[in-house]
C-alpha cells in the first residue's frame, strides 16, 4: 500500500533528481498562482522554479508547539542574512502548503508575522531564497488539536 | 468594498513597527457548505505596504492565511508623523487600501 508520506518522498526525490538535471523551467510572474496551487511542498519549488532549500540555523521560524485552534496559527519568519530576497511560510500538510509568500525590501526588516491554518498537526517550514538562488530553511513541529479546515 | 483594516504604526527607536488587521473571509476553497457543495476560494492574493508613498513590502498569500489575516512587519527608518499605507487585492479583483500615520 502506498502512504502518503511514502508519495511525498518520492515526489521529493523526483523533484531533486530533475532539479539535478536542471529540467524544470524558471518562472517569474506577479502572483505565483502555480506554486499556491501546488499541493505538497516539493511542488511548491518546483513551481516557482528554486532548489529543494538545505537547513540553517540563521532562518528563525517562531510558532507555537501546540496550536489549540488551527484556524489562528500565530508564525514569524525571522532572518538576520544579508541579501534575502524572499520570505516564504509553509505548512506541510495543507491542501495547498504554501501559506504566505514576502518580497524583502532592503527598507524593511527580514521580519514578519501572520497567522496561518493548519488542517493537521505537522512541520511547518519558513523558507528564505537568496540573492544567489539558495534557499535555506527551518522547521517546526506544530501539534494542532482543532483543525481549521473543517466546516 | 470591504470593511477597512486597522493598522497600527508605532515608532520604536529608529524604526516603525507596523501590525495591520485586514477584515477579510479568507474562504480556502476546501470547505464545504450545508448542501455539500464546495464553498469557492475568496481570499487575499497581494498585500502592498508603503512608507510615505514609497513601496516598502509586498507580499503574495494563499489561502492558507487565516480568517481577518494578522501581518506584523518592521520599517527600518521612520519618525513620527510619516505615512504607512497597506493595500490588498483578492482574488476576485476586490482591493482595499488604507493609511495611518505613525505615532
Amino acid at each position: 500500500m502506498q502512504t502518503r508520506r511514502d508519495a511525498l518522498k518520492r515526489s521529493f526525490a523526483v523533484a531533486s533528481l530533475l532539479m539535478g538535471a536542471g529540467l524544470l523551467p524558471q518562472v517569474a510572474q506577479a502572483f505565483e498562482k502555480s506554486a499556491f496551487d501546488a499541493k505538497s511542498v516539493a511542488d511548491v519549488f518546483k513551481a516557482l522554479g528554486l532548489p529543494m532549500p538545505a537547513e540553517s540555523k540563521d532562518v528563525a521560524l517562531t510558532a507555537p508547539d501546540i496550536a489549540e485552534n488551527g484556524a489562528v496559527v500565530p508564525m514569524t519568519v525571522q532572518t538576520n542574512l544579508p541579501g534575502v530576497k524572499k520570505l516564504m511560510l509553509l505548512v506541510e500538510k495543507n491542501p495547498s502548503p504554501l501559506v504566505a509568500l514576502f518580497m524583502v525590501n532592503p527598507s524593511v526588516e527580514t521580519s514578519f508575522q501572520t497567522r496561518a491554518k493548519m488542517g493537521q498537526s505537522c512541520d511547518v517550514y519558513a523558507v528564505a531564497v537568496m540573492e544567489d538562488g539558495k534557499t535555506l530553511f527551518s522547521k517546526k513541529e506544530v501539534k494542532v488539536t482543532l483543525g481549521g479546515c473543517g466546516g | 468594498m470591504a470593511d477597512p483594516m486597522r493598522i497600527r504604526a508605532q515608532m520604536a527607536g529608529e524604526k516603525i513597527n507596523v501590525r495591520v488587521l485586514m477584515s477579510h473571509e479568507m474562504e480556502s476553497g476546501q470547505r464545504k457548505d450545508a448542501n455539500g457543495a464546495i464553498v469557492p476560494a475568496w481570499h487575499i492574493q497581494e498585500v502592498t505596504a508603503t512608507h510615505n508613498g514609497q513601496t516598502v513590502m509586498t507580499a503574495e498569500w494563499g489561502p492558507g492565511v487565516s480568517k481577518n489575516p494578522f501581518l506584523q512587519f518592521t520599517i527600518k527608518n521612520g519618525k513620527a508623523g510619516d505615512k504607512v499605507g497597506v493595500s490588498w487585492k483578492d482574488n476576485k479583483g476586490d482591493t482595499r487600501t488604507d493609511e495611518t500615520t505613525v505615532s
